[in-house]
């Protein structure tokens, strides 16, 4: 790939907002409590180290990991449908959208089994701080994994019924969450479980 | 004599539905007890200060009860006759039973009347007595000191209430506006059972007594002020109802999210688990956003109207209350609602500014916005009211709203003077409550002149409905 590629003149940038606006504001005010937890998290860890740091020890990394690739290749197999769906391929979009609702049930499989190994060994949300936060923190996540499911299987089944013929833009509002679910993700799983 | 028959017949064509009118009633009775609630309002500022005044006949605590209570009861007035008027126009038919809405009027005014009365004649453990308290224990509580009877009869009417609505909304159009009013008015009368909960555990009392009061203003009154919001904005702007609904959408659900989760503020003193103190910081801290979308939103509708509506107040009334409900219930609820911070200014005066500015600006306030809007079309006068009416309401919105922030701003320094003379010292330095209550002396003085200008006001708004156009006579 030449550099020329990369380079983008101004007129060629699409400055179209995807998806709707409330939705955007919505993911805004999303956004606001999560960078308000991690900014919590973060301020915490400096006045408890030596407990953050054991804390983080009894985390499962390659959990995280697993996570951490489940819900990016979720995320990008909702843009190979949304790209699809544009081009009028819908039982492929339909298709897509299963494996990126499976990858997203590895995610709440896993997750759940972390939660478990947890409790096994006697730890839960009153443990102390960190676990306090660990648990307040992916659990909020995980809240938006169920919803983020709930969406991407009302779009599958619009696409199901011909729904975006004339405007995609409902899609694209869907996807964008779904993409935000995974942003969050991906600061949240260096913070809590590696840095 | 014949233009008289004129005017009646013009009049009974201002209203699209003729059963809307019997909003009329709730309305007039709300105002009513507004009058009566500031009243009281005024006579306690003046006991801060002057300790004896009439503390003979009506002692604090019951002026307290009684400006909290007359509070809350015209804001149901006012909530009522409010939805009385907005369901069957959007639902587009006529009210399921206007006249099961007039016998519930009479029922809960009343109701209303004779407890307030029992409030300032008959002392308050004989009127527990005499209601047979001691059967389902219920009174006693701040905020929920009516007697058990007069909160069965609460329950009945908003049953009432509610079923006549919902027939209304089951035989009529569904709109977004008439489901998440009804949403918020179903959960207004749910959280009000936690009312009859009163366990012996003052910690666990407390921690139900919050699913009343705060699902309340903190949840489900929300929903009502957004969906009278929504309703206001489109009849006075035009705006596609589509792109209204959005928003409103929008705003509920970061009400209900932060607003439910932000509970948790309250937990502080109640030995709940340690996460709940993250949990009340984080969500409540984020309470003021979708108050900050009303604004946004008010001042953009309003921006992008299509047309120029002849109510100028109303207009002035809307974007008012999200100004004022972001300021009130928004700015000066995150001031003290951080664990750490509320460690030291729980239950001070900046509590009290936190109130009084919160249930102005997002409840007093749009239930005068609904009025504003109603009652020109309730009285068949029309879109509006004459010009020189709306100037006399205008100067009531300024003089009311001005004085309420400087009410605000004066309990504000209280609260401030409060937390660095009793709370922040170290035990044994701190002040007395007593001895600091006098250091704050020249803030409640300041408070109850600024109360005197908002009674003024009240004076002002009230003339405005009493203005007639003089016609000329026709030949």
């Amino acid at each position: 790939m030449s550099n020329l590629s990369l380079v983008v003149s101004p007129k060629s940038i699409n400055k179209r907002l995807p998806g709707d606006l409330a939705m955007w504001f919505f993911i805004l005010a999303e956004l606001t409590v999560f960078s308000l937890f991690f900014i919590a998290f973060a301020v915490t860890e400096q006045f408890n180290g030596e407990m953050f740091h054991a804390g983080k020890s009894m985390l499962h990394t390659v959990a995280g990991l697993i996570n951490t690739l489940a819900l990016i290749t979720s995320s990008f197999l909702v843009v190979l449908s949304l790209k699809f769906v544009s081009l009028g391929k819908n039982q492929l979009t339909v298709y897509l959208l299963i494996l990126s609702i499976v990858a997203a049930c590895v995610y709440m499989a896993t997750k759940l089994w972390e939660y478990n190994q947890l409790f096994v060994m006697g730890i839960d949300i009153e443990t102390n701080t960190f676990f306090t936060l660990y648990f307040l923190i992916t659990g909020f996540h995980f809240l938006h994994v169920i919803l983020g499911i709930v969406i991407l299987i009302c779009i599958a089944v619009n696409v199901k019924k011909g729904g975006y013929k004339e405007s995609i833009t409902g899609f694209e509002a869907g996807a964008s969450y779904w993409h935000m679910v995974d942003l969050v993700w991906i600061i949240l799983f260096p913070l809590i479980y590696i840095l | 004599m014949l233009g008289h028959q004129t005017l009646k017949g013009s009049a009974m064509n201002t209203l699209k539905y003729q059963s809307q009118a019997v909003a009329k009633p709730y309305f007039v009775f709300a105002m009513i007890l507004f009058a009566g609630q500031i009243l009281f309002g005024l006579l306690m500022g003046l006991q801060y200060v002057v300790g004896d005044f009439l503390a003979g006949p009506i002692p604090f605590n019951v002026a307290r009860m009684v400006h909290t209570n007359l509070l809350i009861v015209w804001l149901l007035f006012g909530f009522m006759g409010a939805a009385y008027y907005l369901v069957p126009e959007e639902a587009e038919t006529e009210l399921y039973s206007p006249k099961l809405a007039i016998v519930l009027f009479w029922v809960f005014a009343a109701a209303g009347t004779l407890t307030i009365l029992g409030y300032l004649f008959v002392p308050y453990s004989t009127l527990a007595h005499i209601t047979g308290n001691d059967i389902l224990p219920t009174m006693g509580r701040e905020f929920l000191e009516q007697p058990t009877i007069t909160k069965i009869g609460i329950v009945l009417v908003c049953l009432g209430f509610l079923f006549n609505l919902g027939m209304t909304i089951l035989k009529g159009r569904k709109t977004v506006i008439n489901l998440v009013l009804i949403t918020g008015l179903i959960g207004l009368a749910v959280f009000f059972l936690f009312a009859f909960y009163n366990p012996t555990n003052l910690a666990l009392d407390k921690y139900f007594w919050w699913f009343v009061v705060h699902l309340w203003v903190e949840g489900v009154w929300e929903l009502i002020m957004g969906a009278i919001l929504a309703y206001v904005l489109i009849k006075i702007t035009g705006v596609d109802r589509e792109v209204i609904e959005k928003w409103l959408y929008v705003i509920i659900a970061m009400a209900l999210i932060t607003g439910i989760l932000g509970t948790g503020h309250h937990f502080y003193w109640l030995t709940t688990p340690v996460y709940w103190q993250w949990v009340g910081s984080i969500f409540s801290a984020l309470e003021p956003l979708p108050f900050f979308a009303m604004v946004l939103y008010a001042f953009n509708m309003v921006n992008r109207r299509r047309r120029e509506h002849p109510n100028k107040a109303a207009t002035l009334w809307a974007l008012g209350t999200s100004v004022m409900a972001f300021l009130g219930a928004g700015v000066w609820g995150f001031l003290h609602t951080l664990a750490p911070v509320n460690y030291y200014t729980h239950g001070t005066q900046i509590t009290a500014a936190h109130g009084h500015m919160a249930f102005y600006g997002a409840y007093a306030m749009i239930v005068m916005t609904m009025i504003s809007y109603c009652m020109p079309k309730i009285r068949g006068i029309g879109e509006a009211n004459c010009n020189r009416a709306q100037v006399w309401e205008m100067w009531g919105f300024w003089l009311m709203t001005v004085a309420m922030v400087f009410i605000t701003l004066f309990l504000t320094g209280a609260g401030i003077l409060q937390v660095w003379l009793q709370r922040l010292p170290e035990s044994g330095e701190a002040l007395s409550f007593m001895a600091t209550q006098d250091k704050l002396s020249i803030f409640y003085w300041l408070r109850e002149i600024a109360g005197v200008f908002f009674f003024i006001g009240l004076i002002a708004y009230f003339r405005s409905f009493f203005i007639k156009e003089k016609v000329e006579a026709q030949t």
